[in-house]
């Protein structure tokens, strides 16, 4: 995805970019309010991360004048402020969805994705590898002109497979990436849902296959 | 300083001040009376005791060497005028009683009570030099007549004096009351006004109030800008502090989380993992610390407005929907689809349903649901049943308690806030939080019952 992160402070911003990377998005970072606002003129965005206190404007005026624009490119307001009374009122005044810093990277993709689909998502998220659709936005799989519904976190682990076919990914770091940091499990949890989606593969042309010793793999069946 | 009367109320100062005076004021009326006409009768008596004597010491007369009395019956008839007492007289001549009671007194000075056959007596001696005989010889006559119609005189002009007295400090009194009454009314309209006042209504006072208590209102006003002044204040440094705090933390997480990628030693990871759990742990109570702040505060002030309570959990269930399908928690709401009207704060009762509700989630294991519903007749009941661990044994009173957590907790970050806000928000709003155990048999059920 494409990320415009509006946000003054450089260290997390940084931080912030480097952490999507991670994941395969793009992000471009503008600092001030007319800094995003030139990037917004040039580019399309999937979804704007929006700090509120910046040094030229709050970032509410810039809700504001975004929907008062007709863009319809998604907001999810990044705030650090006292939790409740700004909520409200931010939903008002035209984002999409919130998230309080400091934030859960997954929740925030969650965030994403549930907003992305609440807009009727693109076309383009259609992931294909061995003549299986992966539908990464409303996470589901399309095979043998069947379509096979993903939970949460059947989707998100597949996500990684289908980004990078036939790479190795060890267990822990599967782990990390499917668990919450606040949730205490095993490098087996990961085995029960590699188990559920090799069952919702069944008679597809991919597979995952286990690479003993390393982890897993998504792979073309022979 | 001591001060007795501190705190008892101005008008029941004023009122009993104001008929203590009435009463003074009566008892003196009532003895000044009293005496004046006690006097009076005396003085009238003496003059007709007097006038009687002088009579009889005129009707003596000198012949043959001695002295004649022709006793006149006016004398004693003019003193039958004022009463019915009886008379005594005797008149000396010489040293001799001549005639009358011979053992009546010569009363000193000349006029003075006294007793007299057991009964006091008021007399009066005159003297006479009569010439009997190229003598002179001195002649005394005494009068006395009891004072029982004096009594009755008097008697009767004190009680009247006391009636009058009495009537008088009555009406004093009655008046005071009202006069304390309209004294004390602008005292009152100003508290009104200030009653009548929405919570977050800081303007200054403009009631038109007396002179004497313009210092009160300035003061009052004064008081309320500097109100006004420390809240904005104080809720500027909570957001600036959350504001301080949070983006630091920010930066550390995403660090910590962009290491965990790159780093391979499985005791690397764990340790920073362990670093993202108490970032996590640390911004958690933050907001919660915050949260509670600001329902204190705002529960103190409670706002009234006209909500709908299933728009209200309904929103505050799709916002948390993401975050409970990281665990693949599905929250299942059963919500009513006609409005359920409710007046009260609505940031406080999301804050209240928010709280309840990440609570279940955090609580709840993964592939499992929490099912969100309605219920009630007589109140509303916002039921949260999750198929968690459930609060253990712990006493459901005290988990409502500050920084209480179930006792099987284990390894799940928590500041034990969340039910706390949860329960102040519902009683300031009337109602409150129950907990159960969940129907199914596994798993807590968390109630918010409001009154309808």
């Amino acid at each position: 995805m494409r990320f415009l992160l509006v946000e003054d402070n450089i260290q997390l911003s940084r931080a912030v970019v480097d952490r999507l990377a991670l994941d395969g998005h793009v992000v471009d970072h503008a600092a001030d309010l007319a800094t995003a606002q030139a990037f917004i003129d040039v580019t399309t965005y999937d979804l704007i991360l929006l700090d509120i206190m910046l040094p030229d404007g709050d970032g509410r005026d810039f809700l504001i004048a975004h929907r008062g624009n007709k863009d319809k490119t998604p907001v999810i307001v990044l705030t650090a402020r006292s939790q409740i009374s700004d909520r409200v009122s931010l939903l008002d005044l035209g984002a999409d969805d919130y998230i309080t810093k400091p934030f859960d990277f997954s929740e925030l993709e969650a965030r994403c994705r549930a907003v992305l689909r609440r807009q009727g998502g693109a076309a383009n998220n259609v992931l294909t590898f061995a003549g299986v659709g992966f539908d990464s936005l409303a996470g589901s799989l399309r095979f043998d002109g069947q379509e096979v519904v993903l939970r949460n976190r059947e989707h998100r682990l597949l996500e990684i497979f289908f980004a990078n076919p036939g790479q190795i990914f060890s267990k822990s770091h599967l782990m990390d990436r499917l668990f919450s940091f606040s949730e205490d499990v095993s490098e087996n949890a990961i085995e029960v849902y590699i188990g559920r989606l090799r069952k919702k593969l069944e008679g597809a042309s991919a597979r995952i296959e286990t690479v003993r010793g390393l982890g897993y793999r998504l792979v073309e069946a022979q | 300083m001591i001060r007795p009367f501190a705190q008892s109320s101005i008008r029941r100062r004023l009122a009993v001040q104001l008929s203590l005076i009435a009463a003074i004021l009566s008892l003196a009326f009532y003895l000044i009376v009293r005496a004046v006409a006690g006097q009076a009768a005396t003085d009238t008596q003496d003059n007709i005791l007097a006038a009687s004597a002088t009579s009889i010491a005129d009707a003596l007369y000198a012949e043959q060497g001695g002295v004649v009395l022709e006793l006149p019956y006016s004398a004693l008839s003019m003193l039958g005028s004022i009463s019915q007492d009886r008379v005594f007289y005797r008149v000396i001549v010489d040293g001799e009683t001549l005639t009358g009671y011979a053992d009546l007194p010569p009363p000193e000075p000349d006029f003075a009570t006294y007793a007299y056959r057991g009964e006091p007596v008021r007399a009066v001696a005159v003297r006479r030099v009569i010439s009997s005989g190229g003598q002179a010889v001195e002649a005394t006559v005494i009068v006395a007549q009891t004072r029982l119609g004096l009594a009755a005189i008097s008697s009767s002009i004190s009680s009247t004096a006391a009636a009058v007295g009495i009537g008088f400090f009555l009406f004093a009194t009655a008046l005071g009351l009202l006069a304390a009454q309209s004294a004390l009314a602008p005292l009152n309209r100003l508290a009104q006004s200030v009653k009548r006042r929405g919570p977050h209504d800081l303007r200054p006072v403009k009631a038109e109030t007396p002179s004497e208590m313009l210092p009160l209102v300035a003061a009052l006003n004064n008081f309320m800008a500097r109100l006004k002044a420390s809240l904005s204040q104080s809720e500027d440094f909570v957001a600036e502090a959350a504001h301080r705090v949070r983006t630091p933390l920010t930066i550390v997480r995403t660090q910590a989380e962009v290491a965990l990628r790159r780093l391979e030693k499985p005791d690397d990871k764990k340790a920073v993992r362990a670093m993202i759990r108490a970032v996590d742990e640390c911004s958690r109570s933050a907001g919660q610390l915050l949260d509670h702040a600001m329902v204190a505060f705002r529960t103190e002030n409670l706002l009234t407005d006209k909500l709908d309570l299933g728009d209200l959990t309904s929103e505050v269930c799709s916002h948390l929907t993401p975050t409970a399908g990281l665990k693949d928690i599905i929250i299942r709401h059963d919500l009513p689809t006609t409005p359920q009207p409710f007046t009260g704060d609505p940031i406080l009762l999301q804050s209240a349903l928010r709280n309840i509700l990440d609570n279940a989630i955090k609580y709840s294991p993964a592939d499992s649901e929490i099912s969100v519903s309605f219920g009630g007749d007589t109140a509303y009941e916002i039921a949260f049943s999750d198929q968690g661990r459930g609060f253990g044994c712990a006493d459901a009173s005290s988990l409502k308690k500050r920084y209480s957590r179930g006792i099987n907790v284990g390894d799940v970050v928590g500041s034990g806030l969340g039910l706390t806000i949860a329960e102040a928000v519902a009683r300031a709003h009337g109602g409150k939080i129950d907990i159960r155990e969940n129907k199914e048999g596994i798993g807590a059920c968390v109630l918010l019952i409001l009154p309808r």
